[in-house]
């Protein structure tokens, strides 16, 4: 290389430089950097309560142990991987540059919000070595108000304040969306990811409050002993799973829409074609967010809610199906006489249509009220919602890390170890949950420590096909040294993507533009 | 900023095309934060809908025991800080910053009475052990084997005195011993009191929060770091003052005139 390139990585120098930038792309390599180590934590607790479960009974760790580690396990993915995920670290890296702007209309509170997700996990890890929570993610009262100890509070903290992170970088990104798009960049123009990421926005700034005052409740509840949630002194402990799912489902789809995001990119580029059904794809997205409002119900089949109330959810939530049949549809007419190309990218795409079009049927049976009886807080809804959550976001996050590596880094991601990384996750994925299916159908009730001899098989193969997840992404990491150190150059547009990111130099330069595009045509002018 | 520009002494960042355009912006960005509170209250008042239909005895009997005059005095107060802030912004944008320093400080004084207000109604409250939930209750048993209450232990306290007595001793005056009476007789009653310190807790902090704000702009002002030609940390301040005022105005009756 003749001369260094002037660029955002090299703008300014030193690790203040980056604990003090206000530059969303080096803002979005932070939240990486960050969330990446909490994926890390919180799969060396998946690989333990895997572990546990190898033989019924005791394996490694008592009951206790094994309940405080599926509680961390459970609320560091969520709040921590898998809620923040795709927004924070991708979101922020290429949402500005996708509708031709210098930054996001806020970088000081971008800043801000990446502090509060530390701040927030610290004070939720800290309870780690202090007081214990045995919970579970869900924090369900009347045990957490209670029955358990005091950790509870701090816990409950640090998740309100990650949940602050959470609104905060979605009003960012629906005021950046609005103000700050180029000339000519009209809301029908801009990138399927945007739209995602715009209408995830939504649902962070309008489900996460409800969130946070459930929180607090909770807080006072324990605190003060206010007793809104709990039965001896008048209150009702289900009052707290209504505000709770209030939040928690959106949160659904705060997790899902981005990985679309995601995934209409990679059929996009890797299929060389205009994206089939723009339009469609992008109000689906709208669609999704409205009607996840609708649905919490169904996370209380049982919990003695009217029938009418039951039937009333269950059909509300069919209905989610439509919108999100609408988009795999899309995708795969993009696909159909597309010029395919099969790169690591496009198999973790792919790798998300399967697997969530696995989770979402066996939603639709989770949905049916009867059935819901059968399949309640067994090892189906855990296999159900690992299907979703994390064949779902997890793989759109993997080809999203290979996708636009080379813009973030100069570098291009070995396509080799990006496939290897795919066989061994998305095999890995099959063996571990899938039989899930079958201990849930079985009866085998979720969050127990222990179970009947006769599941022993099937949990046995689960446990082995968690080792192979772990492998996968312990290549997938490894891929990212490997291109940090070994990286071909990766040149302005390695792809042939079509979206604005891929006309600016990579790594990008500190503004992103030289000189403001103009826009004079829709994202994806393949043919 | 490297590349700020500069319009009249005040510039606009980087990534903006001119002041408006970044004034639009940021006034978008409050709207959308102002909304997440009251979602956020609005989950307060759905869960205080529910219980106040499922047992609205209790809230009869509760909000009997709150002073409608110190609430009215409240509401009055943040209503007139309301428009003393309106005024402070207005001053700024007319550049006349003596009377704008004055508007604010006098917003700041009318949070001030009415955290001074709240201090003690909240005392008066632990005084007589109208607290929430568990709080309320006393760990001795009473004959039939029930936890006692506090208001109870001082109930049976009073019941022993003459009405002067009260009033002397125990700070009681006929009509509070009235109301705790209604109130002890009333299940369950320490669930009002739980809305009552979390709602009007929660709004406290509110209060507090605008008022360090309003002197953050305040301090802004005395420096001259916002004036005619911007003034948006002001006016965003002053969006959010009024909204802590919009919901006191929703709490208030929903607390202290429900009975
Ligand atoms: C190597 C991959 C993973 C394995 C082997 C694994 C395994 C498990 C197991 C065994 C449980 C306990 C289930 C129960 O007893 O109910 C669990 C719970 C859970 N997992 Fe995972 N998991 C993995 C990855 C993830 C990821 C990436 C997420 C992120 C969304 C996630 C989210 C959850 C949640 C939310 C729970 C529920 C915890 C609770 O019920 O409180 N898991 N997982
Ligand atoms: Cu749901």
């Amino acid at each position: 290389m003749a001369h260094e390139q002037h660029n955002y990585l090299n703008h300014q120098k030193g690790i203040w430089s980056w604990l003090t930038t206000l530059d969303h792309k080096r803002i979005g390599i932070m939240y990486f950097v960050a969330i990446m180590s909490f994926f890390f934590l919180g799969g060396v607790f998946a690989l333990l309560v895997r572990a546990e479960l190898f033989t019924p009974g005791k394996t490694l760790f008592s009951a206790d142990v094994y309940n405080r580690m599926m509680t961390y396990h459970g609320a560091i993915m969520v709040f921590m991987v898998i809620v923040p995920g795709i927004p924070a670290i991708f979101g922020n890296f290429v949402l500005p540059i996708m509708i031709g702007a210098k930054d996001v209309a806020f970088p000081r509170l971008n800043l801000m919000s990446w502090y509060m997700l530390m701040i927030g996990a610290m004070i939720t890890g800290s309870t780690l070595f202090m007081q214990n929570v045995d919970t579970g993610w869900t924090f369900y009262t009347p045990y957490s108000s209670i029955k358990t100890g005091m950790g509870v509070i701090p816990m409950v903290l640090g998740v309100f304040i990650i949940g602050f992170s959470s609104i905060l970088t979605g009003l960012n990104f629906i005021v950046t969306t609005h103000k700050l798009r180029a000339p000519g960049m009209t809301m029908n123009r801009i990138p399927l990811m945007v739209w995602a990421l715009y209408s995830t926005a939504i649902l962070q700034v309008l489900a996460t409050p409800v969130l946070a005052i459930t929180l607090l409740l909770l807080i006072a509840e324990k605190a003060l002993g206010v007793g809104i949630f709990d039965p001896q002194l008048g209150g009702d402990p289900v009052l707290f799973q209504h505000f709770f799912w209030f939040y928690s489902h959106p949160a659904v789809y705060i997790m899902i829409l981005p990985a679309m995001g995601v995934i209409s990119e990679l059929v996009a580029t890797y299929s060389r074609k205009v994206i089939f059904g723009y339009t469609a794809i992008a109000y689906s997205s709208l669609a999704i967010a409205g009607v996840s409002f609708l649905v919490w119900g169904h996370h209380m089949f049982v919990s003695g809610q009217s029938e009418f109330a039951g039937i009333l959810f269950s059909f509300i939530t069919m209905l989610v199906g439509v919108p999100t049949a609408i988009k795999l549809f899309n995708w795969i007419s993009t696909m159909y006489k597309g010029s395919i190309r099969l790169d690591a990218p496009m198999l973790f795409a792919i790798g998300f249509m399967f697997l969530f079009t696995i989770g979402g049927l066996t939603g639709v049976y989770l949905a049916s009220t009867g059935m819901d009886v059968h399949f309640h807080d067994t090892y189906f809804v855990v296999a159900h919602f690992h299907y979703v959550m994390v064949g779902g976001t997890l793989m759109a996050l993997m080809g999203a890390l290979i996708y636009w590596f080379p813009k973030v880094t100069g570098k291009i991601y070995s396509d080799l170890l990006g496939r290897i990384a795919w066989v061994f996750i998305f095999t890995g994925f099959n063996v571990t949950f899938f039989p899930q299916f079958i201990l849930g159908n079985m009866g085998m009730p979720r969050r127990y420590y222990d179970y009947l001899p006769t599941f022993t098989e099937l949990n046995q193969m689960s446990t082995f096909g968690s080792w192979l997840i772990g492998t996968g992404f312990l290549v997938g990491l490894f891929g990212v040294f490997h291109a940090l150190l070994k990286g071909k150059e990766a040149g302005n547009n390695p792809f042939g993507g079509k979206t604005l990111e891929w006309t600016i130099p990579s790594p990008p330069p500190h503004e992103n533009f030289d000189k403001t595009p103009v826009i004079s045509g829709g994202p994806y002018e393949y043919r | 900023m490297s590349t700020a520009n500069h319009t009249g002494g005040f510039h606009h960042a980087h990534h903006f095309n001119s002041l408006e355009h970044q004034y639009d912006t940021s006034k978008q960005g409050i709207w959308l934060f102002l909304v997440t509170e009251i979602l956020m209250f609005g989950g307060l008042f759905v869960a205080y809908a529910i219980y106040h239909s499922l047992y609205p005895q209790v809230f009869h009997a509760g909000s009997k025991q709150l002073s409608v005059v110190l609430g009215a005095v409240n509401t009055v107060v943040l209503l007139f800080s309301s428009f003393t802030m309106a005024l402070g912004i207005n001053y700024v944008q007319r550049g006349m910053k003596n009377k704008a320093i004055i508007a604010l400080a006098v917003t700041i004084a009318c949070a001030a009475i009415f955290m001074v207000v709240k201090f003690f109604e909240y005392t008066h409250k632990f005084h007589v052990g109208t607290v929430p939930g568990k709080y309320a209750y006393t760990e001795e048993l009473s004959a039939s084997g029930e936890k006692v209450t506090k208001v109870g232990a001082l109930l049976a306290e009073a019941n022993k005195l003459s009405v002067a007595e009260r009033e002397h001793k125990l700070h009681l005056d006929e009509t509070e011993y009235e109301h705790l009476t209604l109130l002890e007789k009333t299940k369950n009653w320490p669930l009002f009191f739980g809305f009552y310190f979390v709602m009007s807790g929660i709004h406290g902090l509110h209060v507090l929060a605008g008022a360090f704000l309003i002197f953050w702009v305040l301090l802004k002002v005395i420096k001259n770091q916002v004036g005619p030609e911007y003034y948006t940390p002001v006016e965003g301040v002053g969006l959010f003052w009024h909204v802590v005022d919009l919901i006191w105005i929703y709490l208030f009756p929903l607390l202290y005139l429900v009975g």
